[in-house]
């Protein structure tokens, strides 16, 4: 079978502090070529100019018509490595051989114009993700169809709702027909229901022998679409193999194993001002930080944290996941109506937000954490997907006298009733 | 479906130095380049209140306030033909340069969006802009044509060059343009020189004067700007003034060549950073 991508020993360094360098000025640059005059020095470098490897020896080989998926926590290198693979950033090292038209769907809707209407966006969006004006014609109505926007076509889409401008976006970038498709978290996009007509498209695509390279948060996804997978970590590959043995491997390694997550100061981004995150930890019900509980015992989850400046409006949270990448439930600190009357406000300090997971509530399994500090309508502060991990153990959970393995995410003791009606 | 391009491998590798201009992927591009002149053309038309009359007003009021200022208060000659008509036949490609030039220095930003996003040749983004100042050099230049009947001009014979005055105007116009367009995703100060430099041009180009107020002597070096020439040969072609090709065209011609060809390159090479930096 011959081959249509062939990564080589791939890098790419940035140059950290890139964005407030954007703005460089040509002051700074004549002062630099002034004082490099006078030193009568040719090159000049910058003590302070730090250099960070998003990705670094990655090689791998995908031939024609397989799907690849690509698992890491956020920062992993995953839309980087997209990035190279769709052309838009060069590589600093290394190199990619790419046989055929590469689509990308990394953000879908690019250069969609909000004063055009339906139909002129498609044909806009289409020629921008490299369509051919009689592809665009013959393809026309099916993609109509697709983003059932039916009788707006012919409406500005700054009128759209959110859901109409995200599905007209997708079904543009669904009906390019490249030899690879490289799709990133374009499923978290639309309602339930489209979702899932999304992930129709996406198995249509695969199964139609189209090269496809997947990444996506959600672990069923990946685990639905793809048959080999490999996990991105400091942007390098720790796990190239099968997609079950990579999410077992993603979910179960050093990274994802710890029921605690401790922030360093440099982790934490500039924009999260005044919110700094310090630590998650998972609790048992002896109030030892822990990574496996019992499901017959109540769980602590704290999120301790530290405010720089006054805060209004704020509020802490939690995602609770399952290994497949569903939510089981999102709660926050102030949910609770005097919670949030209490602390409107949340003057500068040290904060921990503590929340107890009922006894008999979760099933057995493995769970991720992705936190999240926002003020509603306002900013989101912090958020970090997978932050944690733990592993709830169902022994002597309701119906444990029969070895087998329950699903869904939840496994409560429910108050059952027997009737008997007739004798 | 199965396509001309399914065979072909791209390498993508570190780029080091000067890079050939791949003008071949340009033209693979070229339904993108439509669709995007023809965006700016339909989003600008559709966002002003006043559309298309803009195209219009916008010399036609210049060319008001120069004769009201130029030629009747400071009486500057006019080569023996009607000061409005004057001024206008120059300010017609001038401000499809003008436009050009600023609208083209500002794109790559505007257009951070696309160019973080998604691969296309990022020269697409510059040469729509432009091209989509042709609209309005169409729609003043009728405009033009109604001032002469009024004045009664008749057309030169040789009235057709302006079909090759319009390029030059073109070529220098992108030429500086991709420099600045480059320059500006590295340097956000380009940003601001733009409106300077564009009025500091206007008084070096022969506008609201005519070049025959050069001294002969400083010709070859007024020449060295390229919209000296387009303007001289618009009001040669129309109005027949004493601005014929001669030495000094070959000089404009020679400089927006250098400053096209250097301005590809240039971009060319500052590609690669674009999606980093913008």
């Amino acid at each position: 079978m011959s081959l249509a991508l062939r990564v080589h020993d791939l890098g790419k360094r940035y140059r950290l502090g890139t964005q407030i360098d954007a703005y460089a000025t040509l002051r700074d640059l004549l002062a630099d070529a002034v004082s490099a005059a006078f030193r009568r020095r040719k090159k000049q470098h910058h003590p302070t100019d730090e250099t960070l490897w998003a990705l670094r020896h990655v090689s791998f080989e995908l031939p024609q018509g397989k799907v690849l998926g690509i698992i890491g926590k956020n920062g992993a290198g995953k839309s980087t490595l997209l990035k190279i693979l769709s052309r838009v950033t060069e590589p600093t090292e290394g190199y990619a051989e790419i046989r055929g038209r590469v689509g990308s769907l990394l953000e879908v809707g690019t250069g969609f114009h909000p004063e055009l209407t339906g139909r002129e966006n498609i044909y806009l969006n289409g020629a921008i993700l490299g369509m051919r004006r009689e592809e665009i014609d013959r393809k026309f109505d099916e993609i109509v169809a697709f983003s059932e926007i039916g009788r707006f076509l012919d409406t500005p889409v700054k009128r759209y709702s959110s859901g109409m401008y995200v599905r007209l976006a997708f079904a543009v970038a669904a009906h390019l027909e490249p030899e690879i498709l490289v799709v990133d978290e374009v499923l978290a996009v639309g309602d339930a229901a489209f979702q899932r007509k999304c992930l129709g498209r996406m198995s249509d695509v695969a199964q139609g022998g189209r090269t496809v390279l997947f990444v996506s948060h959600n672990m069923s996804a990946i685990l639905n679409l793809t048959e080999e997978a490999i996990v991105l970590d400091k942007g390098q590959i720790v796990f190239h193999g099968p997609t079950t043995e990579a999410v077992d491997f993603y979910l179960s390694s050093a990274m994802m194993r710890s029921g605690e997550r401790v922030w360093q100061p440099e982790e934490v981004p500039a924009a999260a001002y005044p919110f700094r995150p310090l630590a998650l930890r998972v609790k048992d019900a002896r109030g030892r930080a822990t990574d496996t509980v019992r499901s017959t015992e109540p769980v602590t989850v704290e999120v301790e944290y530290a405010l720089d400046a006054p805060l209004r409006g704020l509020r802490v949270g939690i995602y609770l996941l399952s290994m497949r990448g569903e939510y089981a439930f999102t709660s926050f600190d102030t949910d609770d109506l005097d919670l949030f009357e209490r602390w409107e406000t949340r003057p500068a300090g040290r904060y921990i937000s503590r929340c107890t997971i009922p006894a008999d509530l979760l099933n057995g399994g493995r769970y991720l954490i992705s936190v999240n500090a926002s003020a509603y309508g306002v900013k989101r502060y912090f958020h970090e997907d997978n932050a944690a991990a733990f592993v709830v153990d169902a022994t002597g959970a309701p119906g444990s006298q029969w070895a087998e393995a329950r699903p869904g995410v939840v496994r409560p003791r429910l108050a059952w009733e027997i009737e008997v009606e007739e004798q | 479906m199965p396509s001309s391009l399914s065979d072909e491998v791209v390498i993508v590798r570190p780029s080091r130095g000067w890079m050939d201009l791949n003008l071949r992927e340009l033209w693979r591009y070229r339904e993108l380049v439509y669709f995007l002149t023809w965006r700016n053309i339909k989003v600008r038309y559709k966002q002003t209140f006043l559309g298309a009359a803009w195209a219009i007003l916008q010399p036609l009021l210049t060319m008001v306030v120069f004769t009201l200022f130029f030629g009747r208060l400071a009486k500057i000659p006019s080569d023996n033909v009607p000061y409005p008509i004057f001024s206008y036949a120059a300010l017609l490609p001038w401000q499809l340069f003008s436009k050009a030039l600023t609208d083209a220095g500002r794109s790559l930003v505007s257009s951070r969006n696309m160019i973080t996003k998604v691969y296309f040749p990022r020269l697409a983004i510059p040469l729509s802009t432009m091209l989509s100042g042709l609209v309005d050099f169409a729609l003043a230049f009728i405009v033009l044509l109604g001032m002469m009947v009024y004045y009664h001009v008749t057309p030169t014979a040789h009235v057709w060059t302006i079909l090759l005055f319009l390029p030059l105007a073109l070529i220098t116009a992108l030429g500086v343009g991709l420099w600045l367009s480059a320059l500006n995703v590295l340097y956000r100060d380009v940003g601001y020189t733009l409106p300077f430099l564009t009025q500091a041009w206007m008084f070096i180009t022969p506008i609201a004067y005519s070049s025959t107020l050069v001294p002969p002597k400083w010709r070859l070096v007024y020449a060295l700007n390229p919209m000296a020439g387009v303007v001289n040969g618009f009001r040669w072609a129309l109005l027949d003034t004493p601005t014929g090709p001669d030495a000094s065209l070959a000089v404009s011609v020679a400089v927006a060549v250098v400053l096209l060809i250097s301005g590809l390159y240039f971009f060319r090479r500052m590609e690669r950073q674009f999606a980093d930096r913008v």
